[in-house]
């Protein structure tokens, strides 16, 4: 069974038809890239998969759910997670904290704090740990929300541009990091404008363009795809 | 026994400022002194201290909605009456025998917390955010205000309570303790200091436990980005329901205390002025810390009384000048800056002598 099915979902904002009748599904295990242009719809695709947003449209399901009515923090339960393009971190409490505050509905008392450090040690954010969140770096605030979005144990990790303001290095490691936790398990879905980050996780790319599925494959097919090229060049252009 | 301990260890955490034996041993000496303050001092004086003490609750009510929650309340005060008109109510009708002011005070509260269930039911489930969520509980306090106003006619009564419209209502018992022998009636002096003293600090107490739980995490956490804290599972409505109702109660609390202590209320204990008071209490002490809230509370509310008796005139500009102050100095609060200053310099002294 898939573990994400978008079936015709179909999103206007007034005249703008931002998501035009999307099917995707993604397997069990995989890591999926998104990518597309700039205001292609990849985040507002995010927002309806979350229930931030509601589609005029079609049907969202999770592990053969159907979850397209269901309330944000529902959907969280049944094992979705995000990062958000924009990091959203507590800005004004401790790194530890924010971390703190993801995993304390799954850890209490020492266990809990134990959690906190692994979690801080992966992240490679130890030192950082009494710092107060806002006044990380971009990357590092990129990392710190990863950690909070995993620290749910979700079953499908949604991640909205991950390597946005790191250096090619910093990009890296956060591959590296990707392909550990699917090594262990979970299914990812990443929107990423970063070619070197798709062409280091991705298994499967699929191409949105002006709120259609425009392609997909895998990321040589993608790249050798004249079409693909086109509309980059397109928006190049304009 | 573990639960108990692990309880204790919440009273202190990273939404609370104050930790460690210099902390604890100053606030075991201001409770001394605040227990031995009637032995040195007349009746009436006490009296008037209670007062004071009357007024902290619906400033840490705020100091939990908005300082904690980020949810800016201008219509505490819609509590505060409510509570007030309801003890007034429930006790001109069934009296002060057999304990009933103490049911009174507590059925009073719940009362307004009932109330606070239905209007924040329908302002965080009906995503009434921000400015909205002040205009909203403004709008509460001063139709309530309106209402309370034109009761004056007979008409207005609820069992043998005459509601009075602009004068109020007047002449309810006391807070009455029953004991074998005699009943303990707690004037406006030292019985009711001790009882309010009692549980101002239960109240503090609690609500630092509170603030450093899980709960705590979540409600600051809505604070900081509502959109991250509900996608880490949390219902976010629910948990600002939830401190809603909890601030509805403790606005409850001053409500009835008030009540009780001067044995009336007015509408215009619901008024604009009475709603911005608070306001100003808690931003110039510092609205995200419960022990700010608190100093910063009686600090300035001593001294706006200490200037009245020069004329209420120079009092409400010496409100406005230390509001513009804080706001110029110390955005986060006058008090809660000093104390956050103290600590940094208590670090650094302690780290050059280690
Ligand atoms: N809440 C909204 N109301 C109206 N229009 C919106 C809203 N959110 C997004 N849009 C519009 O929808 C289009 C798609 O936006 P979206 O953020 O999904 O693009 P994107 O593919 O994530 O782009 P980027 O790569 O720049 O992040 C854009 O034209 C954007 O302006
Ligand atoms: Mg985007």
């Amino acid at each position: 069974m898939s573990l994400l099915e978008l079936r015709k979902l179909n999103k206007h904002f007034g005249g703008l038809h931002v998501t035009n009748s999307v099917d995707l599904t993604l397997q069990p295990g995989e890591i999926h890239c998104l990518i597309g242009p700039n205001g292609a719809g990849k985040s507002t695709l995010f927002r309806l998969i979350l229930g931030e947003h509601h589609p005029g449209s079609g049907e969202i399901l999770f592990a053969g759910e159907n979850i397209t009515s269901l309330k944000s923090f529902a959907r969280i339960h049944r094992g979705l997670s995000v990062k958000f393009q924009v990091p959203g971190v507590f800005k004004g409490l401790s790194v530890r904290q924010n971390l703190e505050i993801a995993l304390q509905s799954r850890h209490r008392g020492a266990e809990l704090e134990a959690e906190i450090d692994r979690l801080l040690a992966f992240l490679g954010l130890g030192s950082e740990q009494a710092q107060t969140a806002g006044n990380l770096s971009h990357g590092q605030k990129q990392w710190l929300e990863i950690g909070m979005a995993i620290s749910l144990k979700p079953r499908l990790l949604l991640l909205d541009e991950p390597t946005a303001g790191m250096s090619p290095e910093e990009t890296h490691l956060t591959g590296e990091m990707v392909q550990r936790l699917n090594a262990e398990g979970m299914t990812v879905l990443a929107i990423e404008h970063d070619m070197t980050f798709v062409r280091q996780v991705a298994q499967r790319v699929t191409v949105l363009h002006l709120g259609q599925v425009f392609a997909q494959g895998s990321i040589d097919e993608i790249v050798a795809d004249e079409r693909v090229a086109a509309i980059y060049l397109g928006q190049a252009h304009a | 026994m573990t639960a108990l301990v692990s309880l204790f260890r919440r009273l202190e955490g990273p939404q609370t400022v104050g930790r460690g034996p210099v902390f604890w041993g100053l606030f075991a000496i201001v409770l001394a002194v605040g227990i031995a303050y009637p032995l040195f001092s007349d009746g009436y004086t006490v009296g008037n201290t209670v007062y004071f003490f009357v007024w902290v609750f619906i400033a840490l009510s705020l100091c939990l909605i908005w300082g904690y929650g980020g949810s800016l309340s201008f219509g505490q005060t819609a509590f505060f009456g409510i509570a007030g008109y309801g003890y007034g109510v429930l006790t001109l009708n069934f009296g002060s025998a057999y304990g009933f002011t103490l049911i009174a005070f507590v059925a009073a509260i719940v009362i307004a917390a009932l109330f606070a269930v239905l209007l924040g039911y329908f302002m965080f489930f009906g995503r009434i955010a921000g400015v909205f969520l002040g205009i909203v509980t403004l709008a509460v306090t001063l139709m309530l205000e309106r209402f309370m106003a034109q009761t004056a006619g007979p008409e207005w009564h609820i069992g043998s309570a005459r509601l009075n419209g602009f004068n109020g209502m007047s002449a309810m018992p006391p807070l009455t303790i029953p004991w074998p022998g005699e009943p303990i009636v707690l004037f406006a002096d030292v019985g009711l200091y001790y009882f309010v003293l009692g549980l101002l600090v239960f109240v503090y107490l609690a609500l630092r436990i509170l603030m450093n739980s899980s709960f705590g995490n979540v409600i600051v956490a809505i604070r900081e980005n509502p959109e991250r804290a509900e996608m880490l599972g949390y219902d976010i409505r629910k948990y600002q329901l939830i401190t809603f109702v909890i601030g509805a109660a403790l606005a409850g609390i001053s409500g009835v205390l008030y009540t009780a202590w001067g044995q009336y209320i007015t509408p215009s204990s619901m008024g604009m002025t009475a709603a911005a008071l608070p306001l100003i209490w808690v931003a110039v002490g510092g609205r995200s810390d419960l022990t700010s809230t608190v100093v910063g509370t009686l600090v300035v509310l001593a001294a706006f009384q200490a200037l009245t008796i020069y004329g209420s005139q120079y009092a409400l500009v010496f409100m406005g000048v230390l509001l513009v102050l804080t706001v110029l100095i110390a955005p986060n609060g006058l008090v809660l800056g000093a104390m956050n200053w103290l600590g940094k310099l208590a670090a650094r002294l302690t780290q050059r002598a280690g």
